[in-house]
């Protein structure tokens, strides 16, 4: 009975990791390739407000692929060699802002800047690499002109949307210049997202007929179309929260990281929406791809016991943690 | 499909699986146990209130933050890994290992992570006892992380709990399956390895600090702790290893064999101190060994039968890294044990270290590195052909993609990971260096309720108020 449901239920497991690091990791990578290099004040700051976090955040990648090797591990296969280049990348990108955090911190000062350097590098590559990941997952990896075109075009959005979380992140933590210089990189990467985006979903229907039909035909349209209009909604009043920050008293700051939320967020149900119940678009659907129910339920227990655990105490940390981060911070 | 997998593709991969997991072990050796003296530092200074207990966290933390970060970036290249280059492990046996994999993401990696957080950058934020508790969330965290991916490796090496249908392994019981017989015998081998790796690299960044001239008490105080939990964990580690050889010699004979380098099955056989193994005329060159005591290790019998290497023809590792590795590992363990009992010895019976000991000391800060990679290169190396025992060969794993991509994956990850390891090891003695010019600087639990602008030093140099920008 329970079986039957199995297959969705980490479908939905995974898209959910997927999200969370995209949001979590997202303001990571997206602080990463804001550091200024001409300011070693902010560049402090900035780390220092992600600190604590990074490395939680990290993990929800890792649960992602986790699942997916766990539970499909027939597209985990598929999906890792066909795009075995991009992910070395990724994890090469992964691997230096990782290490950066701490080596800029502790190695010999001269080369703190230099450790920077690479900090904001690996960040830059993490997300691009991700986004071309997403494009190239999305056209079923097929690499041609084309699709490389579109596929670099995803890596660009992801890059930009990252930037833009980031910098509500930051609107969020921090105060006086460093806020106005980050809800100024946050709006304009906001303004880059959005068209980046567009254009990714005006190319996508064109590239999947299957995706175009889910989207245009009636009565489900009148429903899913309410979904780049909420977004267009959010993204507009973030643009004109952004415009006017420093805000009086710092009132409402989360508004930009709150909407990033949820334009992340309805961008997953979109996506979700083109896709399901497929895991591999077009090729593998979870139900296929799934592995021994045996295994699934063994697993799924797991899940059910530890995760709202794991959601308690990420809560907990971003509650000790809270407030601006520009107060004393050390270990 | 998986048969395509071309010789060079299944080289390269082989070669960069070795190197990924070489380099990530290292770090994980160090925090696994590092975790718990950390957790011990901050319990003795609860309990005594004496403040170079917390000196002596507030240095070791900062390394342990280093390590940690290294163990954390190369694990998750690890977790791509299986998918990227051994498709058919995941193919044949994914309904085992991968719950395993996932148990250990669920219930250790995010709780690790999380409250290394709070450990690294909460000690003004939460009260003393909180921060004590995430220190000890953490060490817990990494000791459950290694509960299942050992787990899992011993799984791989004596495979039980499942049965094969239509070629594909699927549990049947997972009691069975994670405490599979070699998995305790690993497991305590490891996380007493990880003890001792740690105690050795502590003993030695503390004994270099103090020749570097540090007359503060807080290397002393470590160093001290250090060697006496290694001068108790080395008998404790050849009595669990010689117990791991006895479940060896009952589940993988073949191994043993080529720990011990015998072709030919026969009883009362010699402990060879040096061999050359030949595989082409299946014989050593140059034996040196002292008889019967091979039979008596393993059997605990003076005539004791040994299975020769040639009862499993085709079917046995490669016996000269096996051999040599084994030798590396066990003569190791016998300097380690060396150092750290005259190193207690000494401390008991005249309060200090001579100086020609603290050098030895340096010079084998890394021993527990190089120990425990030899070990797992037997161990891994010993588990040849196969990937999973009887189950699965390494080949059959292996990835059918072009090996050019593997080339150039394996060049990226080589030269990072050697550019890494030199800023580690350049980085650790650095900021040993930079610690001894430091006054005894006051710490957190001391200045707990002062004002936040007081300058004094810790122990990295930086004044606290600098500090808020570093970290």
């Amino acid at each position: 009975m329970m079986a039957d449901y199995l297959p969705t239920f980490f479908l939905l497991l995974m898209a959910l990791s997927v999200l969370i690091y995209a949001v979590l990791d997202g303001y990571d990578l997206g602080v990463g390739i804001l550091l200024p290099m001409n300011n070693v004040e902010h560049r402090h700051q900035m780390i220092a407000s992600i600190g604590p976090f990074w490395d939680a955040n990290e993990t929800w990648l890792v649960l992602a692929v986790g699942i997916l090797l766990i539970a499909f591990p027939q597209a985990h296969n598929i999906v890792l060699r066909e795009l075995y280049l991009p992910a070395a990348i990724m994890l090469i990108g992964l691997i230096l802002r990782g290490v950066a955090f701490d080596f800029r911190a502790k190695a010999v000062t001269q080369y703190q800047p230099l450790w920077d350097k690479v900090f904001r590098l690996g960040s830059l590559i993490a997300a691009l690499s991700q986004g071309f990941m997403l494009g190239m997952y999305v056209v079923g990896f097929e690499y041609s002109f084309i699709t490389i075109c579109f596929s670099l075009l995803t890596a660009f959005g992801a890059a930009a949307a990252y930037v833009y979380i980031g910098g509500a992140w930051l609107v969020l933590k921090t105060e006086g210049e460093l806020q106005k210089f980050a809800a100024k990189k946050a709006r304009r990467a906001g303004w880059l997202m959005g068209l980046s985006f567009i254009a990714i979903s005006t190319v996508n229907p064109w590239l999947n007929p299957e995706v175009a039909e889910r989207w245009f035909t009636m009565p489900g349209a009148l429903v899913v179309l309410l979904i780049p209009v909420m977004c267009g909604l959010i993204w507009l009043l973030v643009d004109q929260y952004l415009k006017y920050v420093p805000v009086q008293k710092d009132r409402a700051c989360w508004v930009p990281f709150v909407g990033g939320i949820a334009i992340f967020s309805f961008c997953l149900i979109g996506f979700a929406y083109s896709y399901y119940p497929y895991v591999i678009p077009g090729q593998l659907t979870a139900e296929e791809a799934a592995s021994a129910t045996k295994s699934l339920q063994f697993v799924f227990y797991g899940v059910v016991i530890v995760l709202p655990v794991i959601l308690a105490y990420t809560v907990l940390s971003y509650r000790i943690f809270k407030g601006k981060t520009n107060e004393l911070n050390y270990y | 499909m998986l048969e395509a997998a071309n010789e060079t593709t299944l080289i390269l991969s082989r070669i960069q699986f070795a190197l990924n997991i070489s380099f990530h072990i290292l770090f994980p050796t160090i925090t696994i146990a590092m975790a718990w003296l950390l957790f011990f530092f901050k319990i003795r200074h609860h309990i005594s209130g004496h403040p170079v207990w917390m000196r002596a966290y507030r240095f070791w933390v900062k390394i342990f933050a280093l390590t940690f970060a290294l163990g954390v970036v190369s694990g998750i290249t690890m977790s791509f890994q299986f998918g990227t280059n051994w498709p058919g492990f995941m193919e044949k046996v994914g309904n085992i290992a991968g719950p395993l994999l996932g148990y250990e993401v669920l219930t250790a990696f995010f709780m690790e992570a999380t409250f290394l957080g709070a450990m690294l950058f909460g000690i003004k934020r939460l009260p003393p006892w909180l921060h004590t508790l995430s220190t000890f969330l953490v060490a817990i965290g990494t000791s459950l992380s290694a509960f299942w991916i050992l787990a899992l490796n011993s799984w791989m090496h004596t495979p039980q709990g499942f049965e094969m249908i239509d070629g594909v392994a699927h549990a049947t019981d997972w009691w069975e399956i994670i405490f599979n017989p070699s998995f305790p015998y690993r497991f305590f081998h490891m996380l007493i390895a990880s003890g001792l790796t740690a105690c050795f690299l502590v003993m030695g960044v503390s004994a270099y600090r103090i020749i570097k001239g540090d007359e503060k008490k807080a290397p002393q105080v470590t160093l001290r702790a250090a060697a006496f939990l290694a001068a108790v964990l080395i008998p404790v580690q050849i009595f669990v290893g010689d117990l791991h050889g006895l479940n060896t010699l009952k589940h993988q004979p073949q191994k043993v064999a080529a720990m011990e380098g015998v072709w030919e099955t026969q009883k009362g056989v010699p402990l060879l101190l040096f061999a050359l193994p030949d595989e082409d005329e299946r014989t050593n060159h140059f034996e040196v060994g002292i008889p019967n005591i091979a039979s008596l290790i393993l059997t605990h019998d003076l005539d004791g039968e040994i299975k020769g290497l040639n009862e499993f023809q085709g079917k046995h590792p490669p016996v000269a890294p096996v051999f040599w590795g084994f030798r590396i590992m066990v003569g190791l363990g016998v300097i380690m044990l060396f150092v750290s009992w005259m190193t207690s010895w000494q401390l008991l019976r005249h309060q200090r270290v001579s100086p020609i000991m603290l050098k030895v000391i340096v010079a084998t800060t890394f021993s527990g590195w190089v120990a425990t990679l030899a070990g797992w290169y037997v161990t891994e190396i010993g588990r040849q052909p196969y990937l999973v025992t009887g189950v699965l060969t390494t080949e059959q794993a292996a990835t059918n993609i072009a090996a050019s991509n593997v080339g150039i994956s394996l060049a990226l990850y080589a030269i990072v990971y050697v550019v890494l390891l030199i800023a580690y090891i350049h980085t650790l003695f650095y900021m040993a260096r930079k610690s001894v010019k430091v006054e005894e600087f006051v710490t957190p639990s001391e200045s707990w309720r002062e004002s936040d602008n007081n300058n004094v030093e810790d122990s990295s140099g930086q004044t606290k108020s600098e500090e808020v920008k570093v970290l």
